[in-house]
């Protein structure tokens, strides 16, 4: 093996411990939430309406990752997507299924703005880590 | 319990319409976290057949290669199944957005997957947590030096 490889390893175990405790926050954290459950937030509560709650476990059952990632562009991001109603009603992120055909219209507002108000938009459901998730 | 889950409102009428959790996918194969659900398995065997497209013409890509990363100290070496991951994803999520698509060219560690990066993009968002070692490590160093070629 190369030299440069046997630094990493050494560092690799040093840090352990840090590991450890970056893993320990993540059960701490006081969430209930389904894992993988994505809160949008960034206009619903400046205009009056309940944040969104998007649960992935429900649609993972239904759609595989890259239907929404892939074909219908979805940023795997949380925060990542500005979602305005007025896109949803011409088809595109949510309303590319909500739409009376491939799912339930948008005229059911609190299935989807079901979270309470004030929430911090981003994904919950524990084992967070440090990175996307804290968007 | 949605309605204790310190995400949604309680005063919301329409909270009984949805489905519990639990309901969906205490039937699925169980897995120790996360959604308490192993959904590779449980898409392996059938329990789960989410569709793939929702437009005819989308082109469905499916990889079966598997890549060892071995830089893992003392830790079991980690196998990178294509199979699993391009039945869920497709290569542009991850080609080159996230990865390089080539063998040893993506300076991955544990402490940038711990911040979200790399394979931290999904697990412990998504997917399987990181708390599941095991699951990615999977591959007894000595066993991984046998097979791999230089
Ligand atoms: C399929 C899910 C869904 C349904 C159904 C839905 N919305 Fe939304 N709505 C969203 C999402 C996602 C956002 C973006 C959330 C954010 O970032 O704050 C949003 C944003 C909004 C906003 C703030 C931004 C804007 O575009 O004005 C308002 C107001 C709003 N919705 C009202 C409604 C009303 C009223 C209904 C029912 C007629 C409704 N919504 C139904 C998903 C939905
Ligand atoms: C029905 C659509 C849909 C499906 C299917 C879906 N996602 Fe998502 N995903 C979303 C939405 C919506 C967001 C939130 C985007 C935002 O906040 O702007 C998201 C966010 C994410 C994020 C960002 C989380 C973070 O920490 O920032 C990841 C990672 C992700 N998805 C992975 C996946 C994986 C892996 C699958 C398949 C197992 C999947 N998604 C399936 C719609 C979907
Ligand atoms: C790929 C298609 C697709 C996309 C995109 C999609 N959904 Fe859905 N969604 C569905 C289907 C299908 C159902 C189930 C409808 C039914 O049971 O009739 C559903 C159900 C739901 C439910 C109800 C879950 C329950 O417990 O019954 C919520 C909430 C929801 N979607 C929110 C969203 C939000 C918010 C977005 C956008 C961020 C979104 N969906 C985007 C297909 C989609
Ligand atoms: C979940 C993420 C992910 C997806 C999806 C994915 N790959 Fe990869 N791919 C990787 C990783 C990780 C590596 C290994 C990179 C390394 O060793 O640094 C890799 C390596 C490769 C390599 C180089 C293999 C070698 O031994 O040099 C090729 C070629 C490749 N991928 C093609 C594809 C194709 C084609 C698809 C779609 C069918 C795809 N990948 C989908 C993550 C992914
Ligand atoms: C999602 C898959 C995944 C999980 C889960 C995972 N690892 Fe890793 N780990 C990796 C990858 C990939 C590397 C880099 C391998 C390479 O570059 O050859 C790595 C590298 C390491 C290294 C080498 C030093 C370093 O910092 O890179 C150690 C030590 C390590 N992991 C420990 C752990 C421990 C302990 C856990 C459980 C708490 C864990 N890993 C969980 C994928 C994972
Ligand atoms: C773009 C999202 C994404 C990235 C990046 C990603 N994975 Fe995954 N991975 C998934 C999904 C989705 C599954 C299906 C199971 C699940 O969701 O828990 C999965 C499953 C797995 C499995 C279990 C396969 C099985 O058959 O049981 C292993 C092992 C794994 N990933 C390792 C890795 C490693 C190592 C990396 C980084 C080199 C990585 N993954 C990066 C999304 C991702």
């Amino acid at each position: 093996m190369k030299p440069a490889r046997s630094t990493i390893r050494r560092l690799g175990w040093r840090f352990l411990p840090f590991y450890l405790a970056v893993l320990a926050l993540g059960f701490i954290w006081p969430v209930a939430a389904e894992y993988g459950d994505v809160v949008l937030n960034h206009r619903s509560d400046r205009a009056g309406v309940r944040p969104v709650i998007f649960p992935h476990w429900f649609h993972r059952i239904r759609f595989r990752c890259k239907v929404c990632h892939h074909e219908l562009g979805f940023e795997m991001r949380a925060g990542a997507n500005d979602v305005k109603m007025s896109d949803l009603a011409q088809g595109k992120f949510c309303g590319m299924c909500h739409n009376n055909e491939v799912a339930w219209g948008l005229e059911n507002c609190d299935l989807c703005h079901s979270g309470k108000p004030g929430l911090a938009g981003g994904i919950y459901g524990g084992h967070r880590t440090l990175g996307p998730g804290r968007w | 319990m949605l309605a204790r889950d310190d995400l949604h409102d309680p005063n919301n009428l329409a909270l009984s319409l949805l489905q519990e959790p639990a309901e969906a996918l205490a039937v699925l194969a169980p897995a120790q976290e996360g959604n308490f659900v192993d959904w590779a398995a449980a898409l392996r065997s059938g329990e789960i057949s989410p569709r793939t497209n929702v437009y005819p013409e989308t082109k469905i890509r499916v990889l079966d290669l598997d890549v060892l990363m071995t830089d893992t100290a003392a830790m079991p070496v980690v196998r990178f199944p294509h199979r699993p991951h391009t039945e869920w994803l497709d290569c542009s999520n991850c080609h080159d957005k996230i990865f390089v698509a080539k063998g040893g060219a993506n300076p991955i560690t544990m402490f940038k997957i711990l911040q979200g990066d790399f394979c931290g993009q999904c697990h412990g968002a998504v997917s399987f947590p990181l708390t599941q070692c095991r699951r990615c490590h999977s591959v007894p160093r000595d066993q991984a030096l046998r097979v791999e070629p230089q």
